[in-house]
């Protein structure tokens, strides 16, 4: 699988991003900012991280990189494009993925071990888990608040869009489960079609035992189960 | 030259007659500025120089002791480990926020700038009470701070620790530690030499920020300190970010001759130095170099210390090669000037020369003072306090949860939270363990790091405390599973021109050099902060530890609480632990008074020792020390999945749950081994005491056969997570 991770100046997760494949057994592919086509790639990873300091809004100015444009027509050509934390930001900022990231509830950034619902498992990024699986991805942000409008909100839940929520450890979707405060608990979201995903949690950041656990695994065996699948189909 | 004009740089009157002396002539403004500032402590460490000589700074595992931008450290497979600790206490007592946050960004420089990609900072910080005056403001602003320039940067702030004591209302203490990886043959110095070869400036563009921060640093901070922000800098991590990443890259290119932070003093230290170890001289027009104001002055350019610049001597013919690195990551890259060999350090205007100074003057030539020393009254009055015949004055759960909830003792998630300490996905350990792992990529290897002090012992014995420092960080390398391998220090004191200060830098000092001779840990650099007090009062002695240790296999990394029932525990050391000094007399007795156990340090070596080998061998499940809050405290941390029954046998119940003594370990092993760890533990005469075996959801002690104390984790956990959140929030 051709895997391409897009490096904006202040992104600082793109190299996490990078190992997390190799761990995985993958060859993935840095993108310089400033490069304008990302033909030939089969999934865009967009790093946490601070782009461009964060300045402005988060996300706010990556938008206007280079590379951006060609990311979005990818994106709306059905091409997987993936979001982390920053990355996530920057596809609300774009507007391929509906809401915005609001600063967290505490006014404080925060980081450290969050358990998440599984709310789809029909998806390139989640047919390795199941359904109301409860599984351990560490959040890293000072503005993770997910919001969005009534009818927004009506929207992504009529459309299936919803695929992570923040929990407790026994699963409840409440206030203490959430760590920033975001509506509905939302952790993360895909576009209608599904091919676009956006996501504050880090699940690069537990791929392996020794740095604190293996269940953001899942979502990387499952761009690669998704992947085979599909060649295999064109085949 | 009117007097006022050095004494408000800083400089006493024998200072101005010196640099006359060196001159051979009455010197200019611009540089009687230049001398106050590379004069000042923070850069000359013109008093404590004499001290500092005594530290064991050689080892097989030292490459570069101190002297340096930091110090390095092998780790085998041409690996390297490159740390330094700084203070930014003044500037963090003013402006918490831009304090803290230029702390990080200052030291993380120190490190890249020696070629080392930085992979972790840690931070030691000290407060006055939560509940006086404006010290949560203070804490807030400082976390606030190191979160916002260490997350933005994307280095993993993994550890550090904090402590609460009045002694640090108004003069808080934010010591900044970072510690990089390299390969030996990326190493960078600071160094100007090859006549001929340019000096460029690189980075951010030079501003009226921190005009005099270095001699801000090194006075007393008094109600004016306030009128004094300008002297705080100004940081933007965003920029140093990309500065990082254009160092590194222009390292390992081997296109330069020597790179410097423009740091404490900025450009007049960063030159004057760079000559200095290359025994050369620098020329450099200052109408060069890249400004953000205009109409700054050249002692403004010079004095300057605006933050994410560094000065960069390439090799000759390659500046366009050093230009084009800076402008693909968007930062200028300026010929200033040049490297002599006249030893000078000359400076023009537009051509026009407007100061020349003999290097040597600035850096060997500075003053040394051997500062009186006299033991101060309260010494041997605290000393001679007698604590005999104190008993237990409530029950051992109320002590229990009222020590829990003090915050010095209790959990420092609500700080750790707000950093990022999983960035590099290499966290092993992370906070709240004894000392953080940082994984070394590639190998099985990992480092682990800590920063300790118990201020509370130097100022009682400054002697004992200082060795007590390194002692209690070598213990929590040790308590993860790693040897100790070397330290870093930053030594907070007050006004060294008191003599009874300066008895306590001495001593403190010769303690920490003492420890660190038998562990085997020399010291590779750090920094020195004095002139540590408010209102004529000063803060207790704080010479902080940051010590870095090495895991050869990150599976025997340990961790500090029981996992699971039926391990074995026991004590590594003494049973009872002493009350001076203790947490239970400063908090019950209100008294932090008496004599401090005689230091037995070749005995505490070898409980580490014994540890490690233990642990080596497979043997040892968890570990963790006991320091503040003693016995009960240290089990109390360690039962956080499962609770223990301890079944103890004690001649002095109030000492051996709340006494306090370094040098005491307590671990967890399988039961399968216990007879083997006995034996060992026997045949090395290394004092072991079975305490009991985990197990139960709550936590139950017997002394002599009857319960003591019966308390479910929930109960005493809430307490030591929320304290110090509810305080802040």
């Amino acid at each position: 699988m051709k895997i391409g991770i897009v490096r904006f100046p202040g992104s600082n997760c793109e190299v996490d991003c990078f190992e997390a494949w190799r761990v995985l057994g993958e060859d993935p592919k840095m993108i310089w900012h400033q490069e304008t086509s990302v033909q030939g790639y089969d999934l865009i990873v967009l790093p946490g991280g601070f782009s461009y300091g964060d300045y402005l809004r988060t996300g706010a100015i990556a938008r206007f990189s280079p590379i951006m444009e060609d990311v979005i027509r990818f994106a709306k050509n059905g091409g997987l494009v993936w979001g982390i934390c920053n990355g996530f930001q920057i596809l609300t900022e774009c507007g391929l993925l509906p809401g915005a990231l609001l600063r967290n509830r505490e006014l404080h950034f925060i980081c450290g071990p969050q358990y998440l619902r599984v709310e789809r498992d029909d998806l390139a990024y989640t047919n390795q888990y199941k359904q109301s699986d409860i599984i351990q991805i560490p959040v890293n942000h000072g503005e993770g608040n997910y919001t969005i409008d009534d009818e927004g909100l009506k929207e992504l839940k009529a459309n299936n869009q919803i695929v992570f929520r923040y929990v407790t450890a026994q699963g409840e979707v409440n206030d203490q489960g959430s760590p920033n405060g975001s509506r509905d608990n939302i952790a993360g979201i895909v576009n209608k079609e599904g091919n676009i995903l956006g996501m504050m949690p880090h699940p690069e950041r537990v791929v392996e035992e020794i740095i604190g656990g293996t269940d953001g695994r899942g979502m990387f065996l499952s761009i690669l189960n998704h992947w085979e699948r599909r060649m295999k189909h064109g085949a | 030259m009117e007097p006022k004009v050095w004494r408000s740089m800083g400089l006493f009157d024998d200072e101005y007659e010196k640099i006359k002396e060196l001159m051979g002539r009455e010197p200019n403004f611009l540089e009687v500025g230049i001398f106050a500032v590379m004069w000042s402590e923070h850069c000359s460490y013109k008093t404590s120089k004499p001290i500092l000589r005594k530290f064991p700074t050689e080892g097989p595992q030292v490459l570069q002791g101190p002297g340096e931008n930091a110090g390095i450290v092998d780790i085998g497979d041409e690996l390297a480990v490159v740390f330094k600790m700084e203070s930014h206490n003044h500037p963090s007592a003013i402006e918490p926020y831009q304090g803290a946050a230029t702390g990080v960004g200052g030291i993380l420089r120190d490190v890249f700038t020696m070629g080392a990609r930085p992979v972790a900072v840690l931070d030691a910080l000290r407060f006055g009470p939560l509940d006086e005056g404006n010290n949560k403001y203070l804490l807030s602003g400082v976390v606030a701070g190191i979160s916002g320039y260490g997350n933005s940067i994307g280095i993993p702030t993994v550890g550090g620790d904090v402590y609460f004591h009045k002694s640090y209302s108004g003069n808080p203490l934010v010591n900044a530690m970072a510690v990089g990886l390299l390969e030996h043959k990326h190493i960078a110095k600071g160094v100007a030499s090859g006549v001929g070869n340019p000096v460029m400036a690189v980075g951010a563009r030079t501003g009226r920020d921190g005009i005099h921060g270095a001699t801000f640093a090194s006075v007393e901070l008094s109600e004016e300190s306030e009128s004094q922000r300008s002297a705080v800098q100004v940081g933007d991590p965003f920029m140093e970010k990309l500065l990082m990443e254009a160092c590194l890259e222009l390292i390992r290119a081997d296109i330069i001759v020597g790179i410097q932070d423009m740091g404490a003093a900025g450009l007049t230290s960063s030159s004057s130095e760079m000559a200095s170890r290359g025994g050369s001289g620098i020329e450099m027009d200052l109408s060069l170099v890249p400004r953000r104001e205009t109409g700054m002055t050249p002692y403004e350019i010079m004095l300057s210390e605006s933050q994410e610049r560094m000065l960069v001597v390439p090799k000759a013919g390659k500046e366009k090669e050093v230009e084009e690195v800076f402008t693909r990551w968007g930062l200028e890259a300026v010929v200033i000037g040049k490297v002599t060999d006249d030893g000078k350090l000359r400076l023009l205007e537009d051509g026009k020369m407007v100061a020349e100074i003999p290097v040597d003057a600035l850096t060997d030539e500075a003053p040394v003072y051997n500062r009186p020393s006299k033991e101060p009254e309260y010494y041997q009055t605290l000393k001679s306090k007698k604590l005999d015949g104190l008993r237990l004055k409530d029950s051992v759960e109320k002590v229990l949860l009222t020590l829990l909830a003090n915050p010095s003792v209790a959990s420092k998630e609500w700080i750790y939270r707000q950093y990022d300490h999983q960035v590099g996905t290499n966290t092993a350990v992370i906070p709240g363990g004894d000392a953080a792992i940082i994984r070394v990529r590639g190998t099985n290897k990992g480092i682990a790091m800590t920063t300790d002090c118990n201020s509370r012992f130097v100022y009682m014995d400054p002697y004992i405390g200082g060795a007590l420092a390194v002692i209690e960080a070598a213990q929590n390398i040790a308590c993860v599973g790693a040897r100790p391998l070397a330290i870093t220090d930053c030594l907070n004191f007050g006004n060294p021109e008191k003599p009874e200060i300066f008895w306590q830098f001495e001593q403190a000092c010769a303690g920490v050099a003492e420890a660190c001779r038998v562990l085997d840990t020399p010291v590779t650099g750090g920094n020195v902060s004095l002139y540590n007090e408010t209102q004529g009062r000063a803060i207790n002695p704080t010479p902080m530890i940051g010590m870095i240790g090495l895991i050869d296999d990150l599976n025997n990394v340990l961790r500090n609480n029981f996992k699971s029932e039926g391990e074995e525990i026991y004590l590594l050391g003494e049973l009872n632990g002493e009350l001076a000094g203790s947490e239970y007399l400063a908090q019950w007795e209100n008294l932090e008074a008496g004599e401090l156990p005689e230091l037995n340090l070749k005995a505490i070596r070898n409980r580490i020792d014994f540890l490690l080998d233990l642990n080596s061998a497979g043997h040892v499940l968890a570990a963790h020390d006991i320091t503040e809050g003693g016995l009960t405290v240290a089990l109390a941390e360690m039962t956080v999945d499962t609770g223990a029954i301890l079944n103890i046998d004690t001649d002095d119940e109030l000492k051996t749950l709340f006494g306090e003594r370094l040098g005491r370990i307590i671990i967890s092993v399988a039961k399968e081994n216990r007879t083997r760890v006995e034996s060992i533990a026997k045949a090395g005469a290394i004092p072991l005491h079975h305490l009991g075996v985990s197990g139960g959801s709550n936590l139950q002690i017997s002394l002599n056969g009857s319960q003591c104390l019966d308390i479910p984790i929930s109960t005493y956990r809430r307490v030591y997570e929320r304290t110090i959140r509810d305080k802040m929030e």
